[in-house]
């Protein structure tokens, strides 16, 4: 769990918030309610967690019910291992 | 040569024609008759002439859209009122600002807007009217409301009024570079020539269905709303969250046997790219309309080779203009073919010039700004005297002249091609963005010392938007509380993709802000 957390919270520092101090990236920072992930960046970061894990999220998995914080992101693709 | 008089027309003669055919439809919950948005939009009418409102008049929109929003239109221009519709998804106090800005008599809003509009509103007067929806979808909560102020569900009594052509049918406000939005007037002359050359050109039957995908607040609604209701056909409506998830709207077009598609590029890159659209069959599309950005050929590829068969249109035009010029992108694109296509040649009711810094018109082949002239003209900005004057140019015989902004140059084939523009104005997934606009957002951080915004290029979104800021004090607020605080003070599309933070932001010998270097700094 923690693995998948760093790499999805490093591709989101990296594609997202360039120059950001990674320690303001917390598990429970809100993404998509707080203005970080807009509706292109979440298409991105599907296209991302489909790619490196194997797993497919449905269009209604899409939304900030979902994927809000690192910790959902995780959970998601967790459960679909 | 003006098919009607009055843009609400054409409901009530396709009404009369096929008043049983289907109007609206609002994909998985339902879809309204002519008739039945007739009679609903009439007691909108009723219930607005009860309040006094009439022609000259203007009314907000503050729905999500929906059969009810739809029905709220009609009703507004059966008055001869004009409707603003503002972007539900906004922050409340622009939406404030607008609506009071052009001082509407009445609001049509939901519930949920209802307390921070009324605390935006503060101690301003006169109070429009508020008619308060409990939500929007089949038109289930304007009818309650409206039975309710009625009492008299069913009757209607009165009559449509009867606006001359030059009366305001609506009022588009677009980003300000002033940091405040700006309100584009148009008539109904302007949205009926409009209407009428899409007739031309698409010829639509009552067979179609029409998608709408933008929000009404754009003016890609126009065209939506209006040209299908001419003709007797349906349109399909389309919510903000589907239509910004690719899956599900690549999904929705097929089940919804879509014909007639219009958005911006960004949208169809996003489905080309990430929305699956092998699943499904398109059969039923016959046009692809995209606007109000360049669309990167790469993508256009990917969607001509998934869907083949319709007729691809780039059409061209601002707010001020609506479509001026227009291209049908040719059956088969050269698979060396790296350069966008053009914006085309002026469609039938306009005349367009290219001119230089004087308004001279320049030799074909060479740059300068594209003027245009015709019907679809705005009037003017709404109390902005200013700048509607330096907006057009005037010609010795007098004619008004809108001029764009946008740098172009005519090629060999008499299309034109657009090559950027002469301001900072940009646009982001097709959104018109001043960047002045966003700075100013920014500036009401209470830490922020200087703002700064640019635009670089970026082949997904039209550009990505870097803000560079210095604060106040000692302490820097990380990226992740500035994205907040953008995301409560601007509209979505505006709020900034990449921070720097600076000690001072570097200044001209004249102190200004460098903007010049800032763009180097970012290459």
């Amino acid at each position: 769990m923690d693995n998948i957390k760093d790499s999805i919270r490093s591709y989101i520092l990296e594609e997202f918030l360039p120059g950001e101090n990674p320690a303001a990236l917390t598990d429970t920072t809100t993404l998509i309610t707080g203005g970080i992930l807009d509706s292109l960046a979440t298409v991105k970061l599907v296209a991302f967690l489909e790619e490196n894990f194997g797993v497919q999220v449905e269009a209604h998995e899409m939304t900030a019910d979902y994927l809000d914080t690192v910790e959902d992101i995780a959970r998601l693709v967790q459960s679909k291992q | 040569m003006f098919s009607q008089e009055g843009l609400f027309r054409f409901l009530e003669e396709t009404t009369r024609r096929y008043p049983d055919r289907v109007a609206v439809v609002e994909p998985g919950k339902w879809g309204i008759s002519y008739r039945e948005l007739d009679e609903l939009s009439d007691q909108m009418r009723a219930y607005l002439q009860g309040l006094g409102i009439q022609r000259g008049d203007r009314v907000g929109i503050y729905l999500h859209k929906s059969i009810d929003s739809v029905a709220a239109i009609f009703g507004i221009l059966k008055c001869g009122a004009a409707y603003v519709p503002v972007d539900a998804t906004a922050p409340p106090a622009r939406n404030a600002y607008i609506l009071m800005d052009c001082s509407v008599k009445a609001v049509i809003l939901e519930e949920q807007f209802l307390d921070k509009f009324q605390a935006e509103l503060g101690s301003y007067e006169p109070r429009p009217e508020l008619l308060v929806l409990s939500g929007t979808g089949r038109g289930e909560p304007l009818r309650k409301a409206l039975s309710g102020a009625l009492k008299v569900a069913g009757n209607t009594p009165g009559q449509s009024a009867a606006p001359s052509l030059d009366d305001l049918a609506y009022i588009l406000y677009t980003s300000g570079s002033t940091g405040r939005p700006k309100g584009v007037m148009l008539t109904h002359r302007a949205a009926i020539s409009y209407v009428d050359w899409c007739s031309e050109v698409f010829s639509p039957s009552p067979e179609d269905r029409f998608s709408s995908h933008a929000p009404f607040h754009f003016d890609l609604s126009i065209l939506d709303i209006y040209v299908p209701i001419k003709h007797g056909a349906t349109l399909v409506l389309i919510g903000e969250e589907v239509g910004k998830d690719p899956q599900r709207l690549a999904a929705l077009i097929a089940e919804e046997r879509i014909t007639m598609w219009y958005s911006t590029p960004s949208i169809l890159s996003m489905m080309a790219q990430y929305g699956k659209m092998e699943r499904h069959e398109y059969s039923a599309l016959r046009v692809i309309n995209f606007a109000g950005e360049v669309f990167p050929i790469k993508h256009l590829k990917t969607l001509k080779a998934i869907i083949p068969k319709p007729r691809y249109f780039n059409l061209y035009g601002p707010t001020e203009t609506n479509v001026c010029t227009y291209y049908e992108v040719p059956e088969a694109i050269p698979p060396d073919r790296s350069q966008p296509f053009p914006i085309g040649k002026a469609c039938s009711h306009y005349r367009i010039r290219v001119v230089d810094e004087n308004g001279k018109d320049v030799l074909p082949g060479e740059e300068g700004e594209l003027v245009a002239s015709g019907p679809g003209m705005m009037t003017g900005y709404w109390n902005l005297p200013e700048r509607t004057a330096n907006a057009f140019l005037v010609d010795e015989t007098g004619k008004r002249w809108y001029r764009t902004g946008d740098v172009v140059f005519e090629d060999a084939d008499g299309d034109y091609i657009f090559i950027g523009r002469r301001d900072r104005m940009v646009k982001k997934r097709g959104y018109r963005i001043e960047l002045g606009e966003i700075e100013a957002g920014l500036y009401r951080h209470p830490e922020v010392k200087e703002a700064a915004v640019i635009a670089l290029p970026d082949s997904e979104n039209g550009v990505k938007i870097k803000a560079f800021l210095s604060f106040t004090g000692d302490r820097r607020p990380s990226i992740i509380e500035m994205k907040r605080f953008c995301v409560d003070n601007l509209p979505a599309y505006m709020v900034p993709d990449i921070f720097a933070f600076e000690d001072l932001l570097p200044k001209t010998s004249t102190d200004k802000i460098n903007y010049q270097l800032l763009k180097e700094m970012s290459n």
